[in-house]
């Protein structure tokens, strides 16, 4: 990619993601285009990360584990739905990720929960969600039961209006009653210590990049 | 008395029949009783006192017969009563050596016949007539068989009604009230017997060493045994002396004199020759008075100690009874006994009950040579469950392996050694061992504990999202209520609490700090959490980069840090250092609002540092630590701020602190006194409260006093005391005016905002925190004659004098104080007599407090100057002038120099003069002349010189070897013992042998220093002893010539 297009790519998306400077954008259009790798750019065909590639930086470099939440890290991140992360969508995504502010990330992580985009969280979703938090006790009768109960008490905290389902009300008011509500149901945003990381070795040293 | 002589007297090893009393104390004291009913007898009942004996008491006496004189018809080797009974036989019948006797009337006469031989007739009357009471009354009145007694006595008043009888039922009421007093008199006796014995000395000291260490609050600096052998009967001294009744020899280092050697033995303890050069023995001479026990020997012989010693007592008294309970006391014993004995006219007297009252009389040393090791392995086993105590106890390990019945008491006294080992106690409050009580299993739960016992499952058996869940939701429930602060911990919540802090999860760890702020309210849950480790690891996150949990470690150290060994672990683990780091966020003023869940204010930051910072602050060693992690700088930056949330916290670490000189002094250097004023007018309470206290503690120093008062401090510290509500408060301020008014410029502001009437009007009526600051702050105004003349006017003297008759040490100091400056007003003097205020404050001299007695000693002496009739006035308390001539035996400088004072006064009066010169002041004042002290030199030598006046008073002061060291206080650097001594010295000259020994001492070339002084008293007196030398030199040199 010539230094121009890159230039005009970088003015665009600073303007368009208020979290990150010029050099940060730098920094972070030169990682995909590491991470896509410089062979693929070819005329008409959209280039980006796909879902497994996509899958693969969260688990490594975030260091997140839930299969299910990682599909839908990766919708969030995805907007416009074409199965590959792009250029714009993965700075813009970023932003949020790991700048956002919490109105944002609130919104951010009520998608990611609304597994099926309805608008609210419902019991299953919760159940579906939270199958795999509780240490299997091969002893009780019903093994699903402790998840059952987990759901309940999320719904007795979160659910204030009392419909048996989040609405993003509800989910907002629990928030920001208590944020460590945020990420209620998984980690669907890089915890503190990988972020910190991340940022540390993306945005090092920006005379490395004056020298480009 | 039958009762008495049968059961308690001590009757010698020998067969019953022919047993003799042993010369005992007891034995005395029963016979001394027995004497004197008998001399009184015939006075107060001079009907029973003709009654006849059915059986004449007989006996071996040693009188004379010359001692019978009127009243008896004497023979060569016989003498009769000249009183007979009906068929004209003599009541009193001597056949040399054998007496008998017949009536009342004649045993009282014949006693006091005895003189001094009454002893021994008793003695010897007694122990030939086992039981009086039969041969007095008649066999049906034996006491032997006393049961059958009251029946006996009932029938006969059925059976007729003999004038005789009535008299022998009186007799027998009457010999039976001697029996119970007797028996109550004995009581005394054996309760003073007491002895002490290896067991409880060894308690006292392993107490005392408890509250032993470095630092101002403990009450010895160090004590220990000299020898660490342990004999089996738990004595450590060699057996050579033990036959002597020793137990142990002590070496005890008291703050404020030389280390001590003390003999504890069975008679009780002293002061021994101390360690001789050869390190291993000891010089075994007695060199003291013998004290009843350890604590009252040191008491009175260290102010510090008895100082200490009170403000512990509590704590000291509660452990003795911990450690008492195993062995019941002998308190106990006596009361048993107490309670038989007043049992005994309902039902015969069990034999078995007095005699363990016996046993522990008779009780003896034995002994031993078996050397018993420290630790008794055997014991040591047996407690192995107490593992954990054991580790902790070191030294008083054999006595845990002793009872394990109690691992939970003793685990407790246990940790309290530690903790008392570094710390002082700035604080009162919190420090309690609250009772560790489990709720019962299967007792009627509330529903909280079930729901709570399911969420700690899901945090133990969840991933990080099911933690987090589990734990917000626990945030629901009251965590300000006990119950779910103790589910929590009964289902195992606070080790998983605590171990989440561990993981690298900060949700989890942000979620457990939360829970573990609150409940950590609990006393219980705050040593669960130090019990399970929690402390360290809240410590390490301290230096966690985000900010929300270092609020959230700070402010639960803050909660859990309210008693000593969690300071002290905070301490350790470098806690202090990171704390006070936080406190140096603050200063970035600009400052992004809170962007994250990880993020705080630096503000906040600061305010939980200083919160944990204060509680940790009430142990010294972490004042100290404080300071050297350069805390006092941040805190007088943060005390810049207005907000109160910030305010509170570091003024309360600074008012801890304040107690610390080297504080105090970083205090005025950083400025902080101004913030502290500027304070004072905030508008909340607890700020305020807190700014006093620190002025309070800080204005001991002078500097710090006028910067109060160039501060503005004083008028809202004099507006604030008209607000009583608070009492807390209240005493904060009365302290900090107290501590002000030491300066005479701030009493002059003072008046001016009519504090003073506020003060009197403080008098009654307000806990004794108050009224020691307010008494206190008065004594200092007083010492100005407007002030005097205001307190008077406002009614304050009445309320002073009211409270001599107080106990609490430190007010009773300041109230004598008080009272003694307004007795320097005559008209305040009059009212202080009327009130009998003279009388209260020489009762105070029996005060075993030496402040105290210094005080009121002090105070005594404008009260004698200025009373009318003072000579008269001190004559009417009855042995009070002994009392202040014993005083001169105190060892306390400070006590002595006021005694000294006082008898300067005293000693105006002639006839008081007189009698204190009976009482040997002059010995008492010779033999203190060898110090070293100024301030006693001076009143000393005032008294000296008074005392001269009498009699030959002037020799006696020679001849106990007064006069010599008297010359030697002119070399001192202080004008007025200059003066003092130059006038005793001019009294003394009087006597010619004095003069010599004074120029033997070269006092001539001292003096004539002082007669160009410019002082013209001690011109004048130098002068004039200058002149009686001369004079006596003058007159041996016409005597040689002529």
């Amino acid at each position: 990619m010539n230094r121009k297009k890159l230039q005009k790519l970088t003015d665009t998306l600073t303007k368009n993601c208020k979290h990150f400077n010029t050099f940060e954008v730098n920094c972070l259009i030169k990682l995909f285009y590491n991470l896509v790798g410089e062979g693929v750019e070819r005329q008409g065909t959209t280039i980006g990360l796909d879902r497994n590639a996509f899958r693969n930086i969260l688990h490594v470099t975030f260091g997140m584990t839930d299969d299910m939440i990682m599909d839908r890290v990766f919708r969030g991140f995805d907007k416009d739905n074409d199965g590959c992360v792009n250029v714009t969508e993965w700075v813009c995504g970023l932003s949020l990720f790991l700048r956002g502010s919490l109105e944002e990330k609130m919104k951010y992580c009520f998608e990611v929960f609304d597994l099926n985009g309805d608008g609210f969280i419902s019991k299953e979703e919760m159940f579906h969600m939270l199958k795999n938090s509780l240490l299997k006790q091969p002893s009780e009768e019903d093994p699903d039961e402790g998840i059952k109960d987990l759901v309940e008490i999320t719904l007795k905290k979160m659910d204030y209006d009392h419909d048996g389902k989040l609405s993003f009300a509800d989910y907002e008011q629990a928030v920001r009653e208590e944020t460590l509500l945020l990420e209620a149901f998984g980690p669907c945003l890089p915890d503190p210590k990988s972020q910190m990381e991340f940022e540390a070795q993306v945005f090092k040293d920006p005379h490395d990049f004056n020298d480009m | 008395m039958g009762l008495t002589l049968t059961k308690l007297a001590q009757w010698s090893a020998a067969g019953y029949d022919t047993g003799t009393l042993e010369i005992t104390p007891l034995n005395e004291a029963i016979l001394q009783e027995i004497i004197m009913f008998m001399e009184g007898f015939i006075y107060k009942y001079p009907k029973e006192a003709k009654y006849v004996f059915v059986e004449p008491l007989e006996w071996e006496t040693s009188l004379e017969l010359s001692a019978f004189e009127s009243g008896y018809v004497v023979s060569e080797t016989t003498a009769k009563s000249e009183e007979v009974d009906e068929n004209g036989e003599p009541l009193l019948f001597l056949s040399v050596p054998q007496i008998k006797i017949r009536s009342f009337g004649q045993l009282s006469h014949f006693l006091f016949m005895a003189k001094d031989e009454k002893l021994k007739e008793a003695q010897a009357c007694i122990e030939a007539n086992r039981d009086p009471v039969a041969k007095i009354l008649g066999s049906e009145y034996n006491t032997m068989q006393e049961d059958s007694t009251a029946f006996n006595i009932l029938d006969k008043i059925n059976e007729d009604d003999d004038p005789e009888i009535g008299i022998k039922i009186k007799l027998a009421m009457l010999l039976k009230q001697l029996d119970l007093h007797l028996l109550n008199h004995s009581l005394k006796h054996i309760s003073l017997e007491i002895r002490l014995n290896p067991v409880s000395v060894n308690k006292d000291i392993e107490l005392l060493k408890r509250f032993s260490g470095k630092g101002e609050q403990t009450v010895l600096e160090s004590i220990e045994y000299t020898s660490d052998y342990e004999f089996s009967n738990g004595c450590r001294a060699p057996p050579w002396r033990q036959i002597r009744g020793e137990m142990c020899y002590v070496l005890v280092k008291p703050h404020d004199i030389e280390a001590l050697c003390i003999t504890c033995s069975a008679e009780g303890v002293f002061l021994n020759g101390g360690k001789t050069d050869d390190e291993a023995d000891i010089d075994y001479e007695r060199k003291g008075e013998i004290y009843k026990d350890l604590v009252t020997f040191l008491t009175e012989k260290s102010a510090k100690f008895s100082e200490n010693m009170s403000k512990h007592a509590i704590d000291f008294k509660e452990q003795q009874k911990e450690m008492d309970q195993p062995g019941e006391t002998s308190k106990e014993e006596a009361d048993t006994l107490q309670k038989a004995i007043t049992d005994s006219d309902k039902k015969p007297l069990e034999k078995n009950q007095i005699n363990f009252g016996k046993n522990q009389m008779a009780k003896r040393l034995e002994p031993s040579l078996n050397w018993k090791a420290t630790v008794d392995f055997k014991d040591r086993k047996s407690s192995g469950k107490d593992g954990q105590e054991e580790k902790r106890g070191g030294k008083v390990e054999g006595r845990t392996s002793t009872s394990p019945g109690r691992p939970q008491l003793l685990r407790k006294s246990v940790e309290r050694i530690e903790e008392i080992v570094s710390d002082s106690s700035s604080e009162s409050e919190e420090d309690e061992e609250t009772p560790d009580h489990r709720q019962e299993a299967n007792a009627d739960l509330p529903s909280e504990y079930w729901q709570i016992q399911k969420l700690v499952k899901y945090l133990k058996g969840g991933n990080q999202t099911a933690t987090v869940i589990a734990l917000c939701s626990m945030r629901d429930f009251n965590l300000a209520q006990e119950t779910c602060q103790l589910a929590i911990r009964d289902v195992g919540g606070l080790e998983v609490l605590i171990n989440l802090l561990e993981t690298d999860e900060v949700k989890c760890k942000i979620g457990s700090l939360k829970i573990l702020k609150e409940i950590s309210h609990n006393p219980q849950i705050r040593r669960n959490i130090v019990d399970l480790g929690g402390l360290p690891i809240m410590v390490n996150i301290l230096d966690s980069p985000h900010k929300s949990l270092k609020c959230l470690a700070a402010e639960t150290i803050a909660n859990v840090a309210k008693f000593k060994r969690a300071r002290q672990v905070v301490r350790k683990h470098g806690g202090i250092t990171k704390l006070v780091s936080l406190l140096d966020c603050a200063h970035h003023s600009a400052e992004p609002a809170q962007s994250s869940l990880y993020d705080a204010r630096d503000v906040e930051v600061a305010r939980c540092g200083a919160l944990a910072l204060w509680s940790c602050s009430k142990s010294n060693a972490n004042k100290e630590a404080i300071r050297k992690a350069g805390g006092i700088p941040l805190l007088a930056r943060l005390l810049k701020t207005s907000h109160e949330d910030m305010l509170i916290p570091v003024v309360g670490t600074l008012q801890e602190c304040a107690s610390e000189e080297s504080y105090r002094a970083a205090i005025k250097a950083e400025r902080i006194i101004e913030n502290l004023v500027k304070n004072l007018s905030s508008e909340n309470e607890q700020l305020q409260e807190h700014c006093a206290m620190a002025i309070y503690q800080c204005a001991e120093d002078e500097e710090t006093r006028d910067l109060v008062r160039l501060h503005g401090g004083l008028k809202p510290l004099a507006s604030l005391l008209n607000n009583t509500d608070n009492k807390e408060r209240l005493a904060a301020v009365t302290g900090a005016i107290w501590k002000c008014s030491i300066s005479k410029e701030n009493v002059t502001k003072f008046r001016e905002y009519k504090a003073i009437e506020t003060l009197v009007g403080l008098l009654t009526d307000q806990p004794e925190e108050v009224l020691v600051n307010v008494v206190g702050a008065l004594g200092e105004c007083c010492q100005e004659y407007e002030n005097r003349v205001i307190i008077r006017k406002c009614g304050g003297i009445q309320p002073l004098v009211n409270l001599l008759v107080g106990i609490n040490q430190a007010l009773l100091v300041n109230v004598t104080k008080a009272v003694g400056a307004c007795a320097t007003e005559p008209e305040s003097m009059m009212i202080i007599d009327r009130l009998d205020g003279v009388r209260l404050l020489w009762s105070l001299l029996k005060n075993p407090h030496p402040d105290v007695k210094a005080s009121a000693a002090w105070a005594l002496c404008p009260c004698i100057q200025n009373a009318k009739d003072a000579g008269e006035m001190v004559r009417s308390f009855v042995g009070g002038l002994e009392l202040v001539v014993n005083l001169l035996k105190s060892d306390n400088k400070e006590v002595l120099a006021s005694v000294c004072a006082a008898i300067t006064n005293i000693a105006k009066d002639q006839e008081n003069l007189a009698v204190i010169t009976d009482h040997g002041v002059v010995p008492l004042l010779s033999k203190l002349a060898n110090t070293n002290n100024d301030k006693l030199r001076r009143h000393l030598a005032e008294a000296i010189s008074r005392c001269c006046m009498w009699g030959r008073n002037r020799v006696a002061f020679g001849e106990h070897k007064a006069v010599a060291p008297l010359v030697r206080y002119l070399k001192s650097n202080d004008t007025n013992v200059h003066r003092a001594t130059a006038q005793a010295l001019y009294q003394l000259s009087e006597d010619a042998d004095n003069c010599i020994t004074m120029h033997e001492n070269g006092a001539v070339k001292l003096l004539l220093a002082m007669v160009g002084s410019p002082d013209q008293e001690l011109q004048e007196a130098a002068a004039g002893c200058i002149s009686n030398i001369r004079r006596l030199a003058l007159a041996t040199e016409k005597a040689r010539y002529t």
